[in-house]
């Protein structure tokens, strides 16, 4: 028996080493004829959802740029990374695409494991995008820039909305106590909240392991009388939500943030329960202009999904670094920090057009400047609240 | 057979030594690649929870699914301590007082857990230490901890309650965790602290006390009989096994420089994700540990290349490995097909 | 009457973790192993009930029957597979830790199945339910329809056990596996029925989990999962009326403890009951005393 283990682990040994060989020789960067392009998302794991859609979304802009004679004449090489909703695990799929010689990254889908990232990425001095990771720490370095709204604007921005458009006297949060992104919101928008003319009447936590019941939460928001149940999560629990708030027979107005797009694509979800729910989102499925219809035309071929607004922000990231590259001049034989200090310039120079906006401008900080569109739910689509 | 046991310990100080040199000899040279190089840290931490695992499951003989409830201790309060002192204390004393900070809260939790725990038994005790492990998580989870110009600011319901100065520096934000924790953890020192922690549980192990609390695994009665002090020694094992635990999770807050009590790092899977490096290194085999948690550790990673498919695949060998390792009938046929092999062993072990 | 409605709620919440830990208690009552991959089971059973029902357009009737088949199945097979090679191994960790394998092996496999994305399941129950006191007090459908299919399952289960003699046989098998032998019962075959009844209890358990919380994901079985074993053992595990009660306390403490302490805390309040439970009755609420001999 104990022969055996040791024959075992000495194969297993073995192994390891050969796979420290195979490794090497990876980590040398530059003098490559392509700009080679990583992406870091959960795709397997209760956060998979999220990953997959980052990782096709951009999937789908490298094949149209590659369709269409690449960036400045180069063609994009692209690849992608799990990581399991594991800062540590994010670290170690950064590291792995480093040696498979990326040069510039998209991601990390979630903001924990971007920040974490972030690290290495400033270490190394590599340019990073990250399509969604919307936590104020994700751009504290000045390699890092998201295309995304962070946590903190969506938090005031809801809050003043609610506010100039009389939509509630009296608020209930439903919030996720467990998840970085929505407590992040959920505290901003408690102190934007202050003053305004509504009232903040119950404001109800819930973990991620404790996210099948919801009845007490909306309960509490109804015997608190809240006319408006503001929801800074995502969709995946918000149709919960939305059915079990049905049930009960409660139907005040439900305000949600950019998280809750995707609730329409929900498989078998009764979108008639989300009529009348409000959200601020960059991005809309159903929009009628020719890059959304392109795109979603383009996702639900390959992918049989419709995609939400992670595959946006990953989308429009790609195109970002084409037209940061593009206004740089930069080359794909410069190395990994040439590459960064250029895209780094041009990244306040630009300004994008995209899924997620019509004009997406930056500045050193690495926060995006865009407005967000309030959409109200109406006949299963989403139509402008204005 | 003292000796036979001196040179036992002194191989597997030799294979973590031995390791580290290959490691570094590589590193210098260059030859090894970035992603290697990233999951070294990583390696000595479960490593070293793995053997304070073991020193709980297989010498003490308690199953204990929510030891990473005492990583999670040792985190926080190191993690804590770094983020507040950064400016104030140089580097190096201040790690070694974060891990002293750490192991010691760690150590605390373990010894006042263990005192209803260790009443338990079986299947009921495990329960128990999988539920602590959840509440350590639940309540981190709660934590809105505050400095400003008025000194600590502390509540359990959410940031804004702090009452803080507009110059106040939010260190413990609930779900958001530790943000910004100095990141000092290194291999080296990931097995300096491998390799105290091995010297600490094989002296335990080879110790009078280590002998008592194997016999108390072995039976229970006829240890009390003679005269051993079962609650003492089983706190004792409980507690030290909680602070190595506390040292790994040390090394993990400073690895990884953002710091969240979420389930993918502290929660029940993940205790039984260094459970399953106990038992398939062997159960009581504190070398087998650390060989399974790092072999375990870079199965997933060396099947990055398998893409949607690697999680599928380290399960099926998760189940197989079980099998081929453990169940009677295998080991039989193995016995028939190796027998020379196992012949010789029996001539070792007489 | 608000005080009511949390209570219904946590009734109907807690007779699901009920029908989950029914079937933990059994597999470890006679295998004397945590099946950790039940929750899975639940999960598998959820998913083949959508996809028949979406094949006969929302016939979930059949939808039902087949995942009780498939589900009994496949926790045959599992058992057969994965858990049998494992029976009388020196230490029971190993199957334990095995069956953590079937559990990330099924959740993989859903994933690669189905995806990652959640799905909406439909309701199997369509009665909206009975209001009282002018429609202050409603009791949903689902939620009667849970509390009822748990107390009769509480019943046949009981019946089954005391009455026939497969259930005597388990019976023996759980009080001593070499003794049952030499009395003539076959063990492998009685655990396998074990396992058949667990699994088929997961499907079932599954059909109202995801009809009272209409929410589908490859890891929905995994956290009702853990929640049911925690219920099996304040109960007392292996003891079948012990898991309701366990499930119910265990439902009934989740949601007062939402609404009247911390929504952020529950989760520590609910394993803090465990806790002072097993220090009062060390073996759970209806465990049996073992006493050991020297």
């Amino acid at each position: 028996m104990k022969k055996f283990n040791k024959v075992f682990s000495a194969v297993l040994a073995s192994a390891m080493a050969a796979s420290l060989l195979a490794g090497c020789g990876g980590a040398a960067a530059g003098g490559s004829n392509t700009f080679k392009i990583g992406a870091i998302g959960p795709l397997t794991g209760a956060a998979a959802a999220y990953g997959n859609a980052v990782v096709n979304g951009a999937q789908i802009a490298v094949d149209e740029i590659n369709e269409a004679g690449g960036i400045n004449g180069v063609q994009i090489e692209y690849k992608s990374e799990d990581d399991e909703l594991n800062a540590e695990k994010s670290v170690n799929a950064y590291n792995s695409l480093k040696d498979w010689g990326m040069q510039i990254l998209v991601g990390s889908t979630t903001s924990a494991c971007s920040i974490a990232v972030s690290e290495n990425t400033k270490n190394d001095n590599m340019f990073q995008l990250t399509p969604s990771g919307s936590a104020e720490e994700c751009v504290k370095y000045d390699n890092v820039f998201r295309v995304c709204f962070s946590d903190p604007n969506q938090g005031i921005a809801s809050a003043q909305y609610i506010s100039d458009h009389n939509l509630a006297t009296k608020v209930g949060i439903i919030y996720d106590n467990s998840d970085v992104y929505s407590s992040g919101i959920y505290q901003k928008f408690v102190e934007e909240a202050a003053g305004k003319n509504f009232e903040i009447v119950s404001a109800e936590a819930y973990t991620q392991d404790n996210n099948t019941d919801f009845s007490v939460q909306l309960q509490k928001a109804k015997d608190a009388g809240a006319d408006l149940v503001f929801l800074p999560i995502y969709y995946s629990d918000a149709a919960l939500i939305l059915t079990q708030a049905n049930t009960m027979g409660y139907a005040p107005t439900f305000f949600g943030v950019d998280g809750m797009d995707g609730i329409l694509t929900v498989e078998n979800f009764d979108s008639s329960l989300a009529e009348g729910v409000m959200l601020l989102t960059p991005f809309a499925a159903d929009a009628t202009d020719d890059l959304t219809v392109n795109f979603v035309k383009k996702y639900n071929e390959k992918y049989g999904e419709t995609p939400n607004q992670f595959a946006a922000d990953a989308y429009d990231a790609v195109y970002i670094i084409k037209a940061a590259i593009e206004k740089s001049g930069v080359t794909p034989d410069k190395t990994t920090e040439e590459i960064c200090e250029a895209l780094k310039g041009a990244m306040t120079q630009i300004e994008a057009t995209g899924l997620t906006s019509q004009k997406m401008t930056w500045d050193a900080s690495g926060e995006p400047n865009k407005e967000p569109k309030a959409v109200v739910i109406k006949n299963g689509a989403y139509v402008s609240a204005e | 057979m003292k000796s036979k046991i001196t040179k036992n310990n002194l191989i597997t100080y030799g294979i973590v030594i031995a390791f580290y040199i290959i490691v570094e000899i590589l590193m210098l040279t260059g030859v090894l690649s970035s992603h290697m190089k990233g999951l070294l840290v990583p390696m000595s931490y479960y490593a070293i929870i793995a053997v304070a695992l073991n020193l709980c499951v297989g010498i003490l003989g308690e199953l204990s699914i929510g030891h990473c409830g005492f990583m999670c201790i040792g985190a926080f309060t190191s993690a804590f301590f770094s983020r507040t002192t950064e400016n104030s204390i140089p580097t190096v004393p201040r790690f070694i007082m974060a891990f002293i900070i750490g192991i010691a809260f760690a150590a605390l939790f373990g010894f006042l857990i263990g005192i209803p725990v260790l009443r338990l038994k079986g299947d009921y005790l495990a329960i128990v230490t999988l539920a602590f492990g959840e509440i350590i998580k639940n309540v981190i989870n709660s934590f809105y901890i505050g400095i400003d110009g008025n000194g600590l600011h502390f509540s359990m319901k959410d940031s804004m309650s702090l009452g803080m100065e507009a110059d106040g520096d939010l260190i413990v934000n609930g779900a958001m965790g530790i943000t910004g924790t100095p990141h000092n953890a290194n291999f080296t020192i990931g097995i300096v602290v491998l390799l105290i922690s091995l010297f600490v549980v094989q002296n335990l192990v080879n110790s009078r006390d280590g002998r008592a609390i194997m016999a108390i695994r072995d039976n229970y009665i006829a240890a009390e009989a003679t005269g051993i002090n079962i609650t003492a020694y089983k706190m004792m094992a409980f507690t030290i096994s909680a602070a190595i635990a506390g040292a790994a999770g040390v090394l993990f807050s400073h690895n990884i420089t953002t710091l969240t009590a979420s389930s993918q790092y502290f929660g029940y899977n993940a205790s039984i994700m260094i459970l399953v490096y106990v038992v398939l290194g062997g159960i009581g085999n504190i070398r087998g540990s650390v060989i399974a948690a790092c072999v375990l550790y870079l199965l997933p990673e060396l099947l990055r290349g398998l893409n949607t498919y690697r999680m599928l695949i380290y399960s099926i060998v998760l189940i197989v490995m079980m099998i081929v390792n453990w169940s009677p009938k295998v080991i039989e046929w193995r016995k028939r097909t190796f027998g020379r092999f196992n012949l010789k062993r029996a001539k070792e072990v007489a | 009457m608000s005080f009511l409605t949390y209570l219904i709620n946590g009734l109907s919440l807690g007779s699901i973790y009920a029908i989950i830990a029914l079937g933990y208690t059994m597999v470890y009552g006679i295998a004397k192993m945590l099946n950790f991959a039940h929750g899975d089971f639940i999960m598998v059973g959820c998913y083949i009930i959508f996809s028949v029902s979406a094949a006969l357009s929302g016939n979930s009737v059949v939808g039902i029957i087949v995942a009780i088949i498939l589900c009994t199945v496949l926790g045959v097979t599992t058992e057969f597979v994965a858990y049998r090679p494992l029976r009388g191994a020196t230490s029971p960790l190993a199957v334990l830790i095995t069956a953590i394998g079937v559990s990330y092996l099924l959740e993989n496999i859903a994933l690669l199945i189905y995806g990652a994305d959640i799905k909406s399941f439909t309701s199997v129950v369509t009665w909206e339910g009975v209001s009282f006191a002018g429609g202050e007090l409603k009791i949903q459908g689902v939620t009667i329809i849970t509390i009822l299919v748990s107390v009769v399952i509480l019943i046949a289960l009981q019946l089954f056990i005391n009455k026939t003699k497969q259930g005597q046989a388990m019976l023996a098998a759980s009080e001593d596996k070499g003794a049952a032998a030499l009395m003539g019962i076959n063990v492998n075959r009685t655990i396998a029925l074990t396992f058949a009844i667990g699994s088929a209890l997961a499907a079932v358990a599954g059909a109202l989990l995801c009809s009272a919380y209409p929410s589908l994901s490859p890891y929905t079985g995994a956290m009702p999962g853990i929640k049911a074993f925690v219920a099996a053992v304040l109960g007392g595990i292996g003891s079948i009326p012990g898991a309701m009660i366990g499930g119910l306390v265990l439902g009934i403490v989740e949601i007062l403890s939402k609404t009247y302490i911390s929504s952020q805390l529950s989760d520590a309040i609910v394993f803090g009951i465990l806790v002072v439970v097993l220090l009062v009755k060390p073996t759970g609420i209806l465990g049996k005393q073992i006493q050991e001999k020297v």
